[in-house]
């Protein structure tokens, strides 16, 4: 039970503490409630944990407010993407939420994650701020990368988040390397290493699992599988869909990845796995109600029934609404309140991130090189330089 | 036949065909001050930029008496004698003996040794984890040194042969160059990944490759070449201290070159070339093998009655602008001779850069000696020609003074 209360109290980082207590709600304890999970994990070489997971109130407030934070954010994101706020590519993780909060439910900052390019909502859980993600979205200076990284390249030095890569599949070799570092320096922490379905067929995974099985790395692959690779169906790119039997000798779980709190049963089960025995696969069979990315609606390769069924059967936020609901823990209102107040929040944000300045020119060489180097002072001249000479150019060759 | 090649060789540019003084333009004087690289930490507008190497860093590394007298000891100080790869090893294990974040990783440099022998008795000291042999998946295990860096820990990584690191590309371009930019400075990436390249002894046309001229346009990543074992060791040393990813060059033919080193320890500069032999009527740039060709043909040239400048450029990535300007200042003729394919190589980037910045003290066109365009052929009288030879320097030295 210390255990839950020392998770909630760490999961109120990401909520401004006055709203909280403003919201009034006394009766939000830390007294366990034990709800089952809604489908049975499966395992593959190895025993599943148990379908009865331990939360409580104030867990469930928690995760209701958190989910609806990052429900809220990749709608306005969506919004400002067709604004032509946001350029170039934006995918958005909205149906997903269920992972990422619970993935941190189970974790501490000294664990890592790393993922591919739907990354905002996974930023969010690791401590990052929402006007760091719209003003990064945005390419405005206080970005959380300055502004130059942009969608794809959301990144938390502190928050044990690295990213945020374009290339799908290259992530995973980068999270054994951090699953190497954290054997190396005996620090008795994991790394989750997340790839969606599409990935999942990369050559360079295979070789990660290799050598994280070879060595007993502490590294738990994560398959986000939203059962689509931008346009093409799982089925049609793989002939064993089965991601979590893909390990083969590397035992594997199978996961409701909209249920919030199975989720976070079989994170915590993983960290457990992978400090004693090395590598677990763990395969979130979730959905993306967004299409691959905005420049993708989303339904020339499946219907718009099958989204809405989804959403009416299995969305992670109801799920959550529904148990809040049964145990008597909130009323509707207050519910409906937290979302407004979330929605104010982001607003809030978003006017911020609106108001923040573009990145100074001069910032295009700064870190491309570590300082100390000379080197990036030397382009910015020699840019510099270049500039004003091709002025100088200019001007003689309209003078002569 | 020999001749043909020669000729069809030597003559890089139609250096018969244009006239030099035609090729000054008169735009009037454009300041040149803040353009020059300068490499010994300060810069010329008074920036200043703190040093933070912790030894005492060789500013001039010049090494003309050792280049000059290979096996004879010359100087007074007592220094040891090993070979280059020694060299290599000598460098690593200092700098893992120095900082427990040092670590390895490549296929067969635990237990086998290295397949070079530049890791050899490492993994006895330091432990099957930090001499990490790796299965054969260089795209994954450049990617894990890469997260490994991310955290802190700095990893060698070597490529059996720099040819298979082509299988990295991905890992080497888009996140060992790009992390530290698109992160915003939040991570550093203090790699290093190393490896024998260049054409050897008839090693067939995949594992003759000579990469440097596919990563460097890279951003956020340097490449040095090692060419002696003097510089072998201080270049090592430097890149596994440098807090950027280095690419550190070596060449499969050089692994056994023998040479006194001092006994106390030194640091070369990153970016930093090398002036190998002063003169005054040509620059020769040069780096890797090639600069033994240069300077066999430089003994011919001096019976002959020239005076060539070589300069082993060593930094490949940024280019040392400055000691290679303040050459061409003098000499006014440059000839550049490397091993990379004459397409898109070294040389092709270098007379770029060199045209751009000292068009004005040029008296010749630029002469770039490089490699045919052909993968290296098994036969060793074809895989003679491929690479730049002795006479084919003279006879360009001749044609370019003339």
């Amino acid at each position: 039970m210390a255990q839950l209360t020392h998770r909630a109290s760490a999961l109120h980082k990401s909520i401004p503490a006055v709203l909280f207590a403003a919201r009034g709600l006394a009766t939000a304890s830390t007294s366990p409630i034990t709800v089952e999970t809604s489908l049975p994990f499966t395992g593959h070489k190895i025993d599943p944990p148990s379908r009865s997971v331990e939360t409580s109130s104030q867990e469930l407030l928690t995760f209701f407010r958190d989910m609806a934070l990052m429900r809220r954010m990749e709608i306005a994101a969506d919004s400002l993407y067709k604004a032509k706020l946001i350029r170039g590519f934006c995918h958005l993780y909205d149906g997903q939420e269920a992972v990422c909060v619970g993935m941190e439910a189970a974790i501490n900052k000294k664990d890592c994650i790393i993922t591919a390019y739907r990354d905002h909502c996974i930023f969010l859980g690791r401590g990052g701020t929402l006007l760091e993600a719209f003003a990064e979205l945005m390419g405005r200076k206080s970005g959380c990368s300055k502004g130059k990284g942009g969608s794809m390249h959301f990144y938390k030095k502190e928050g044990g988040f690295y990213g945020g890569h374009g290339i799908v599949g290259a992530q995973v070799p980068l999270g054994c390397g951090l699953a190497f570092a954290q054997k190396y320096s005996k620090d008795e922490s994991v790394t989750f290493a997340m790839y969606g379905d599409g990935a999942a067929n990369q050559g360079q995974l295979f070789e990660a699992l290799n050598m994280a099985a070879l060595w007993d790395l502490p590294a738990i692959l994560v398959c986000e599988n939203n059962h689509y690779g931008m346009g093409t169906a799982e089925w049609r790119a793989a002939k064993s869909p089965a991601y979590y039997k893909r390990g083969d000798y590397v035992p594997g779980l199978k996961v409701d990845g909209m249920d919030v709190l199975a989720v976070k049963q079989a994170c915590k089960f993983a960290k457990e796995h992978a400090l004693k025995n090395g590598p677990i696969i763990l395969e979130m069979d979730t959905y993306r109600y967004h299409g691959h990315s905005m420049s993708d609606p989303g339904s020339t390769y499946r219907t718009r029934d099958e989204i809405s069924g989804v959403r009416q059967e299995r969305d992670p936020i109801e799920r959550v609404r529904k148990l809040i609901l049964t145990h008597d823990i909130a009323t509707e209102k207050e519910l409906k309140d937290t979302e407004k107040e979330v929605r104010k929040e982001v607003d809030e944000a978003i006017a911020q991130a609106k108001e923040s300045p573009m990145p100074d020119p001069s910032e295009l060489f700064t870190n491309v090189y570590v300082k100390g180097l000379g080197t990036e002072v030397k382009l910015f001249h020699y840019i510099h330089l270049f500039l004003s000479r091709l002025l100088t150019t200019i001007v003689l060759e309209f003078l002569l | 036949m020999a001749a043909t090649i020669l000729h069809g060789v030597g003559a890089t540019t139609a250096l018969s065909s244009i006239n030099y003084n035609n090729s000054r333009r008169s735009l009037p004087e454009r300041k040149r001050t803040s353009l020059v690289i300068q490499c010994d930490g300060s810069l010329s507008s008074g920036l200043n930029i703190s040093n933070n190497r912790g030894a005492k860093l060789s500013t001039n590394a010049v090494a003309q008496s050792k280049q000059e007298n290979v096996t004879a000891s010359t100087t007074s100080k007592p220094g040891h004698e090993l070979l280059l790869f020694e060299a290599l090893r000598e460098g690593l294990e200092e700098e893992m003996e120095r900082d427990p974040h040092v670590c390895v990783m490549g296929e067969d440099v635990g237990h086998y040794g290295g397949s070079y022998k530049v890791t050899k008795g490492l993994a006895d000291k330091y432990g099957d984890l930090r001499v990490l042999d790796t299965p054969i998946a260089e795209n994954s295990f450049t990617g894990m040194g890469i997260g490994a860096a991310m955290t802190g820990l700095r990893p060698i990584v070597e490529g059996m042969n720099m040819g298979f690191l082509l299988l990295a590309f991905n890992q080497i371009s888009n996140n060992c160059g790009m992390l530290h930019y698109t992160s915003g400075g939040q991570f550093k990436i203090p790699i290093v990944i190393r490896g024998p390249g260049g054409v050897g002894r008839q090693l067939g046309a995949e594992h003759s490759q000579r990469l440097e001229s596919y990563f460097q346009s890279i951003p956020g990543i340097q490449m040095v070449a090692c060419s002696t074992p003097y510089n072998a060791k201080g270049l090592m040393k430097a890149a596994i201290r440098s807090d950027n990813p280095v690419i550190l060059f070596e060449h499969v033919l050089l692994y056994n070159l023998k040479e006194r080193i001092p006994d106390e320890e030194y640091v070369l500069s990153l970016e930093e070339a090398e002036k190998v032999r002063p003169g005054k009527h040509v620059t020769v740039l040069t780096y890797s093998r090639m600069r033994y060709h240069v300077m066999q043909a430089a003994k011919t040239l001096v019976n002959k009655g020239y005076d060539p400048e070589v300069i082993d450029i060593r930094s490949l990535k940024p280019f040392d602008l400055h000691t290679i300007g303040n050459s061409v200042k003098k000499t006014h003729r440059v000839l550049i001779v490397e091993e990379c394919m004459r397409t898109g190589g070294i040389g092709a980037s270098l007379t770029a850069s060199i045209n751009e910045h000292f068009h004005d003290y040029l008296d010749a066109p630029i002469v770039c000696l490089s490699s045919q365009d052909v993968p290296t052929p098994y036969a060793g009288v074809l895989e003679e020609w491929t690479v730049v030879q002795p006479a084919q320097i003279v006879a360009a030295v001749e044609q370019l003074c003339q």
